[in-house]
């Protein structure tokens, strides 16, 4: 990566960030979609962090011991939707905070993961296949920036289809009741617990595949700090797109490619100030929390009963 | 007959609490036992090397003494409705704030001087950090929990920058950290212990806050904000005000917090700065139901764990995010331990034992009129 940029020079600063955007992209646009499912429901999930480390850990896991990348993913989603469940349910019970519970599932999940993933970190397991569209190019820089992950595409897809699910279907509409009047699901003779349980374990299944995209995609690798707080900054970068999935997925790419600026100038040679710029991901989010929020008025588009106790 | 009642509601939340975190080591144990080892075995080394000896206790003192300043960071904005949980990030700025106030005052003043600089520069600056959150929750609306977070990875890019670049001792070679404090700066240990005064600065800390919070008009309007926000404004009280005061102090104890690891322990800043005093306060502070008295014993309990992570490694093989896995699991233990209040009958209040007038015994051939 070093020489050929050397190569290129300052154009592989533009070049890194827009590959950022859709390989640091994924891993966010996989965990925003799932809390913005979430959310719809009118709980909030802190703990998307420990589902997240979860599932890179079980992807890169299960696609060591078969081979198999693509069960990796699967097996990603499923570990996730155990942690889903766990929260779901605790979250639920009166008086529980779901705040806190997100929490403490962030100091669990990431012991499950770093506890199960203590064997998993030196052996390399095999990745998922990439689409190179960046073939009829000489620059090596510019083919590593076009090899496009079928996991971006899935996410890609999935974005449009959950902002059509919200609207049309009869499923999208109970969540929606049930995030924004309890009450009146409840009048409709729409079970609650069971939506909320639902879109938490859903929501859970895709951050967990997020965590597939980090350990067998990009960086492509299982250590214990794999994951640098892109669970929690997913819940700010829901609030950011205003609970609309599409947004969600524009938000992510912003945040993939602010998060590729720290390493795309330290591969030209820029070491000052390395780690400040790794710091941009959170001050982007906190500058633009700070934009968009207001103590005066709620957001336009916030789940009515988000935060509150029914 | 109020006495009573608040004497009852104390039994039942100690009860629930001990009960939560004895679940959750039982949880801990089934959970030993299915990854292979004997949970007694597992029990009795975490005992062993957080209790078992006064050599070993102490070890867990010296851990249970950042904890109780960081838990104090997410206790103190509790009582105002607030889940602060950017104890880790108060904790590295305020780690650094001490060294660099350390390192600047070398060794010109009198270490007692210096001493106390670092703790101000520490307190200070963590206050800050935890204060801007609280700033930005009531005049800007954004929410605390997901700032205070924020600004955690933010505090550990400038901790990584600092010992990375401007204040790196060329000598550190595997562990990058900044040049160390001079030996006679470092805090000492109380004597005929291995155990430093951090610990005590953790018990005034925590006396303080429990004064502060339950007897003072101060804490009274914060508890008053935290309960009613609309009464409190219509009350007069300046909410405002009272939420950046409140997070300011609470940044200021784990401020200080980092500056004993710093000036107590490491003696210089590092990346162990941030080891899990951070989610151990948390933890703490949610177990002790945010009573800063409280605080001081559960600190005891998760400083134990947090010191048998090394015997778990050694003796069982257990990775060290075993003990990760045993705070989760007290932690949601704990959590779902507040869904049980009310729910046994020995907790409850005694209905008032007023006989009932026993009805007349019906005379013959009156039998009482069963209304449908």
């Amino acid at each position: 990566m070093a020489d050929t940029s050397q190569a290129i020079g300052w154009l592989g600063v533009p070049l890194a960030i827009i590959a950022g955007t859709m390989r640091g992209g994924t891993p966010f646009l996989f965990v925003s979609l799932g809390e913005c499912l979430t959310e719809k429901s009118g709980k909030i999930n802190l703990g998307l962090e420990g589902t997240l480390l979860t599932g890179a850990m079980a992807a890169y896991a299960v696609s060591y011991l078969t081979n198999s990348p693509w069960l990796g993913v699967l097996a990603a989603g499923f570990a996730g939707a155990a942690l889903g469940a766990i929260h779901g349910w605790l979250s639920q019970q009166p008086r529980v905070n779901d705040v806190a519970v997100g929490i403490a599932m962030i100091i669990f999940g990431s012991g499950v993961a770093f506890f199960f993933g203590k064997p998993f970190i030196q052996p390399k397991a095999p990745q998922l296949p990439t689409i190179n569209l960046g073939e009829w190019s000489d620059f090596p820089a510019l083919q590593a920036a076009l090899q496009i992950s079928p996991l971006f595409l899935i996410g890609l897809a999935i974005a449009p289809i959950m902002a059509w699910f919200f609207r049309s279907t009869r499923w999208g509409l109970f969540i929606r009741a049930v995030g924004d009047s309890p009450e009146a699901a409840r009048a409709m003779g729409v079970s609650i617990f069971n939506v909320r349980m639902f879109s938490v374990i859903a929501g859970s299944f895709l951050a967990g595949i997020g965590g597939a995209a980090l350990s067998l995609y990009y960086p492509g690798l299982w250590t214990e700090r794999i994951s640098s707080g892109q669970g929690l900054m997913a819940v700010a970068l829901v609030i950011f797109a205003r609970w609309n999935p599409i947004m969600c997925l524009w938000a992510s790419l912003l945040f993939g490619g602010a998060q590729a600026l720290g390493p795309a100038l330290q591969s030209i040679g820029i070491k000052e100030g390395y780690y400040l710029f790794n710091a941009a991901p959170y001050v982007l989010t906190l500058l633009i929390m700070i934009f968009t929020c207001s103590p005066k008025r709620t957001l336009s588009g916030v789940p009515g009963a988000l935060g509150t106790d029914s | 007959m109020a006495l009573s009642q608040s004497w009852r509601r104390t039994l039942e939340s100690l009860c629930l609490s001990f009960g939560a975190i004895l679940a959750g080591i039982l949880l801990f144990g089934v959970f030993c036992a299915l990854a292979g080892t004997n949970p007694f075995a597992v029990y009795g080394s975490i005992w062993k090397a957080a209790f078992g000896t006064w050599s070993t206790f102490q070890n867990t003192l010296v851990r249970a003494a950042p904890l109780m300043l960081s838990a104090l960071c997410t206790a103190l904005p509790a009582r105002l409705g607030l889940v602060i949980i950017g104890n880790e990030g108060a904790l590295v700025v305020g780690g650094l704030a001490a060294v660099s106030m350390g390192l600047a005052m070398g060794t010109a003043f009198p270490p007692f001087i210096v001493q106390v600089g670092m703790a101000i520069a520490g307190m200070i600056m963590g206050g800050i950090w935890i204060g801007a959150a609280g700033w930005l929750r009531h005049y800007r609306g954004v929410n605390e929990t997901i700032s205070s977070l924020l600004l955690n990875y933010v505090a550990i890019a400038l901790l990584n920058h600092l010992v990375g670049g401007p204040l790196r001792d060329p000598s550190s070679l595997n562990k990058p950290s900044t040049f160390p404090l001079a030996e006679v700066n470092m805090l000492g240990s109380i004597p005929g212990t291995r155990v430093h005064w951090g610990l005590l600065y953790g018990l005034i800390a925590c006396i303080i806050a429990y004064f502060l919070m339950q007897r003072t008009t101060f804490g009274f309007a914060a508890r008053t904000a935290g309960g009613n926000i609309r009464a409190a404004k219509i009350a007069g009280l300046p909410v405002g005000k009272l939420t950046v005061m409140i997070c300011f102090l609470a940044g200021t104890c784990a401020g200080l917090a980092g500056m004993v690891e710093v000036a107590a322990v490491q003696g210089a800043a590092n990346e162990s700065l941030n080891v899990g005093y951070g989610y151990g306060g948390i933890l703490v502070a949610f177990a002790a139901r945010h009573n800063p008295l409280a605080a001081v014993l559960i600190s005891l309990l998760v400083g134990g764990i947090l010191a048998s992570g090394g015997i778990l490694q050694r003796a069982h093989g257990l990775p060290d995010a075993t003990v990760l896995i045993f705070q989760g699991l007290v932690f949601l233990m704990v959590l779902y331990s507040d869904s049980l209040y009310g729910k046994f009958g020995v907790f409850k209040e005694k209905p008032i034992m007023i006989e009932p007038p026993a009805p007349p015994p019906p005379s013959p051939g009156q039998e009482p009129v069963m209304t449908v």
